[in-house]
């Protein structure tokens, strides 16, 4: 498997830490529901087809990134940065 | 017997080798196979399951029968194949599945009782009684299974990994690859061009084809030498592609050093992962037997070998040769056979319509129906359109048809369709992405169409690159059409074989259809069918055709089985490479590392580190000793530890104090410059991920320190929190783990040894304070802070001063009574004082559970700390951190469960376990870290610590977490 990093182009899965779903970047503040944390840590879908997931280039620049992919043809459809996303 | 003037051997070169203790003489160039079918040996192995004689079936990897033993000084690899296997001087082969000689084999007699091993046989002989299984029945199967055998050693062979990319990869160098090659190559694309066999050409070279009107060898060569004369392209030889994978990824094995003698300055093999943007499987097609009666004796082998081992080898290994075919390809060997002076005794064409008129006989219409000869072929019979037949003949060349090798394309699902003119399966054209089947693989059999397949192959592969294509030119060759009339099984009397390496009949195919296992993976599994280490090659496609024979309902209905990689066996030692022993696992030393290793010290792995586990002296007997005298120097004197392994993590900017409150509980912001505070990180659930001190250095610079077990964890975590809460914060971290060594000085003469030593006495310096200092005008950063309560100090230094620091803390502190500790005695001094390590937050625990809920500031949100709330991470139901002293001397380990003395000893009633322990020279007894459900509330209490697996069972009192010094005057002293 070959992963796109939006900083260092397509490099080895071995570089790469898998952590989850990107439900993982929507965290619940202090003020949140305790409820919704089952959400937030543990209640995932499981699509057969397009799936988003955060990785992290560990063995490389430490950009953490949304990587999107398809679970039925293990194609890789793109990646982009989580630092973005919380930009824009 | 070899034919002169034919064959690619070096006939100036001649190679002894060895095969069952026999000495032979071949050529080099020779396989082990070719050079026994040379010097007339056609005896070359037993069946798996009938211990039948067997001799070479195929000119490839794909061989069933053929499977030697290596046997080299250190290693002893079983399964080889003959066919693949080149000789050289000095090579030592053994035949194997046979006892005690490859020509006299006990185990023979399953031959004679065959009608009993048919399919199924283990599974409804070995059912019953129920404790027959162990004791009996599983050691002699075990004894009976298997084929080769291997040494009972550890390879100590090398062995080699590697990576390599490219824009095109051509599978295959056969008429279709070399074209694609060729094409691609010149239009300036970087390809790799992969051939299992050791020369290029594939069946160019093995038919003895003309291109351009000249020997194809010809061509061949000039493409060799014009792609290998280009900077972009990689030609690898000897190198089989395995697998298909992911995203444009290959596995691939090359036999680096195999063909050669023991080579110390060469790998074995190496395992290749390739990444490809196209690629174009050009691996050609294999030909496969027809099942008739006795179809497996030594002396009959595929008409395709026949003419690879004439061609390539210049060996015919038969005086008489008769050829047994459904199609036309038969012809044009036993055309080249006579061509050679070899005499062909008939062609058997199963046809009816086909040409009759050759240099020979021919039988039309004809079947063989049975065959002579137990350790080699001496005559067949069987019928004709005519009538019948028998003939003497010593060697008989079959042809039932070829299989495209398309195996890969099966690598990610994909199934290949039945394409009925060929009689063969075909790949279908998606199969696997970026991927392109051409020529024989794709079911094109003629040489002009390899030809033509390759090259457009190349060119979609380049247009997919947006590379403007090249313009070579097709040589002229043939281009004749494939006439197939399928023939998959002869009936006779005798059995037929299909899957040859497993003794899988069309008796036994027929019995699983029979009993119910009419599917075609079932019938695999009950026949064992395709299961060995050809996984099929040579039988599953006919075996398939017996199956859909049987139960009526034609190929296309009845299925394939799919195949999966790697497309050869494959040593373990190969995709292994690199792993032995430590193999390349990273080793990190600290700078003091020769200094402790210059005292003897054991050095104990942390992570990565290496750490000094305790300093012996003189005079001590035990390892205990030294960690109870190291202790006393800490609570006595002044003792002196390496700390660098803890993660040092830089963070500056403005939002760096209001980051720190982001991932601790308790806040950051607010700490003064100068000072150090102590920390708790939860994870997103809100267990304790990491505990450590943070020093602010100025306005907007601090220090994190993280425990060594944590430190990647923590800086992923960080980097986590950065990018997905605050990338917009001013606040920048880097690892500065490397960068600094640090060590402990502890002990209530640390001051003194520190004032004596620094270059200027230390002035005001409280507990938890941070400040530079210099050290011989090294710059210096020093920390008051303690893992053992007592008064202690951490100094550090730029790396490259570590060890020079680390010695002359060591000197001044023994001229003090005291000197190094180890981890034993920083595991005891941590445990005295009750503070936590990653055996305590192991992952399980909260802030609650260790004590340290009130770190969570109700001021500030931070991560986990919503998750800390949940219901169930706190409350009386939680095992909470305790201490734990026995009531006696006893020793306790950790790992032991805590119960209330009276009940059961079952896990229901477990209240908790033991999380670390250590023998306290102060106490005189172990002491324990370990959690009890409520024990803050069981203080003053007894448990039972339990340890079934170590016989333990004490009583002990269950206390606070911290022993000593509990009001922390030591500390602040």
């Amino acid at each position: 498997m070959r992963i796109p990093c939006p900083l260092c182009g397509t490099r080895d899965r071995r570089e790469f830490y898998y952590y989850g779903s990107e439900d993982y970047l929507k965290r619940p503040s202090d003020q949140g529901m305790v409820e919704d944390l089952d959400n937030h840590l543990f209640l995932r879908d499981n699509p057969a087809g397009v799936m988003r997931d955060v990785w992290y280039h560990e063995a490389g620049c430490g950009a953490w990134m949304v990587v999107t992919r398809n679970t039925i043809s293990h194609e890789v459809l793109g990646s982009e940065l989580v630092a973005k996303q919380k930009e824009a | 017997m070899r034919i002169a003037g034919k064959g690619l051997i070096d006939r100036t070169k001649p190679v002894s080798f060895k095969f069952d203790g026999k000495a032979y003489q071949g050529f080099k160039g020779d396989t082990v196979a070719s050079a026994l079918l040379a010097n007339g040996v056609k005896l070359v192995g037993r069946s798996f399951k009938y211990h039948r004689p067997r001799g070479v079936l195929t000119a490839g990897s794909e061989e069933p029968n053929a499977m030697i033993e290596v046997i080299g000084a250190s290693n002893q690899t079983p399964n080889v194949r003959a066919t693949v296997q080149e000789i050289f001087e000095g090579l030592n082969t053994r035949s194997q599945n046979r006892w005690p000689s490859l020509r006299f084999d006990v185990m023979a007699v399953n031959d004679m009782v065959s009608p009993f091993l048919s399919a199924g046989f283990y599974y409804k002989t070995f059912m019953w009684p129920r404790a027959f299984w162990e004791a009996i029945y599983e050691p002699i199967i075990r004894r009976a299974a298997g084929l080769g055998s291997l040494s009972g050693k550890h390879d100590e062979g090398h062995y080699e990994k590697a990576f390599a990319f490219c824009d095109v990869l051509v599978i295959g160098a056969g008429p279709s690859g070399l074209m694609a090659a060729l094409e691609a190559a010149r239009a300036g694309a970087d390809v790799i061009l992969c051939e299992e066999d050791r020369l290029l050409g594939g069946r160019l070279l093995a038919d003895d084809a003309h291109l351009d009107g000249k020997p194809a060898g010809e061509w061949v060569a000039a493409v060799e030498a014009e792609l290998k004369a280009l900077p972009n392209v990689r030609i690898m030889p000897r190198t089989t592609v395995t697998g298909a994978y992911d995203g444009g990824q290959f596995s691939a094995v090359e036999r680096v050093g195999l063909h050669k003698g023991p080579r110390p300055d060469l790998p074995r093999e190496c395992f290749w992962r390739i990444t490809a943007a196209r690629t174009v499987l050009a691996a050609g097609a294999l030909e496969r037997s027809i099942a008739f009666p006795m179809n497996d004796r030594p002396g009959i082998m595929l008409a395709s070998a026949v003419q690879t081992y004439l061609n390539k080898f210049g060996v015919v290994p038969g005086k008489r040769v008769t050829l047994f075919a459904n199609n036309d390809g038969a012809r044009a060997v036993a055309r080249q056979l006579m061509a050679a002076g070899v005499t062909v005794a008939a062609i058997l064409d199963s046809r009816t319509d086909a040409s009759a008129v050759e240099d020979c006989p021919v039988y039309l219409g004809a079947q063989v129906t049975d065959t002579k000869g137990r350790l080699g072929l001496r005559a067949i019979t069987g019928t004709h359109v005519g009538g019948e037949f028998a003939l003497e003949t010593d060697l008989l060349a079959v042809s039932g048809g070829w299989n495209p090798t398309l195996h890969i394309t099966c690598h990610l699902n994909g199934r290949p369709r039945w394409e009925a003119s060929l009689a063969a399966f075909v790949p279908l054209a998606d199969a696997v992405p970026n991927l392109q089947a051409a020529g024989a693989c794709n079911g094109v059999f003629d040489t002009l169409g390899c030809l033509r397949e390759g090259q457009a192959a190349a060119r979609a592969a380049l247009r997919g690159l947006n590379i403007a294509a090249a313009d070579a030119a097709l040589p002229t060759a043939e281009g004749l059409p494939y006439v197939i009339a399928p023939l998959w099984q002869v009936a006779g009397k005798g059995r037929a074989w299909l899957d040859f390496a497993n003794d899988v009949t069309t008796k036994d195919v027929k019995l699983a259809a029979q009993e119910g296992y009419a599917s075609v993976e079932h019938m695999k599994r009950y026949t064992t069918q395709g299961m060995a280490p050809d996984q099929g090659k040579n039988s599953n496609v006919g075996a398939l055709a017996v199956l859909a024979d049987t139960t009526g309902r034609g190929i296309p209905e009845t299925g394939t089985t799919t195949f999966r990689p790697p497309f050869i066996p494959t040593s373990i030692a190969a995709m292994g490479a690199g792993g032995r022993g430590n193999g390349f696992a990273p080793q990190r030393f600290l700078t003091s590392d020769q200094a402790s290793r210059d005292r003897a010290a054991p050095m104990i792995e942390a992570g990565l580190w290496y750490r000094p586990s305790y300093f012996p002296k003189p005079g001590e007997t035990s390892w205990l000793d030294s960690c109870n005298r190291e202790i006393g120097y800490v609570r006595g004197a002044v003792g002196v530890c390496d700390v660098s392994t803890l993660g040092k993590i830089d963070i500056q900017g403005k939002d760096a104090g209001r980051f720190l409150d982001l991932v601790y509980t308790n806040t950051f912001s607010t700490l003064s410059v100068g000072r150090v505070r102590y920390g708790l990180m939860l994870r997103a659930d809100g267990y304790v991920l990491d505990d450590g001190t943070s020093a602010r250095l100025g306005q907007d610079h601090y220090l994190m320190t993280t425990t060594t077990a944590a430190a990647g964890l923590v800086m992923r975590h960080l980097d986590f929190v950065h990018q997905s809460e605050c990338a917009d914060w001013d606040v920048r971290f880097i690892s500065v783990t490397e960068s600094w060594a640090q060590f402990a000085v502890a002990g209530p003469m640390a001051r003194a040894l520190l004032n004596g030593y620094l270059d200027q006495p230390l002035g005001d310096f409280p507990f938890m304070a941070t400040g530079a200092v210099t050290v011989g005008g090294v710059q210096a950063r020093l920390f008051r802070i303690s893992f053992s309560g007592e008064e202690g100090y951490e100094i550090a230094v730029p790396t490259r001063y570590g060890e020079a620091l680390f010695r002359d803390l060591v000197a001044r502190a023994e001229t003090m009574g005291g000197g190094p500790y180890g981890m034993e005695a920083l595991n005891v001094l941590r445990i005295e004082k009750g503070l936590i390590t990653h055996a305590e937050i192991d992952g399980r625990a909260t802030a609650f559970d260790i004590g340290a809920a009130k770190m969570l500031s109700a001021k500030k949100d931070c991560i986990g700390k919503l998750a800390a709330s949940r219901p169930g991470l706190i409350g009386p139901e939680r095992a909470q951190m305790v201490g734990l002293k026995p009531l006696s001397a006893e020793k306790i380990t950790s790992g032991a469960h805590l119960f209330i003395p009276g009940a059961d000893l079952n896990r229901v009633n477990s209240q908790g376990h033991i999380s670390s322990v250590g023998y306290s020279p102060m106490f005189d007894r172990d002491l324990a870290l370990g959690f009890l459900v409520n024990g803050r509330a069981w203080h003053g209490e007894t448990v039972r610590v339990v340890d079934r697996l170590r016989g333990i069972d004490v009583l002990a009192e269950v206390c606070d977490p911290v022993f000593h010094d509990k009001d922390g005057e030591k500390l602040r002293a």
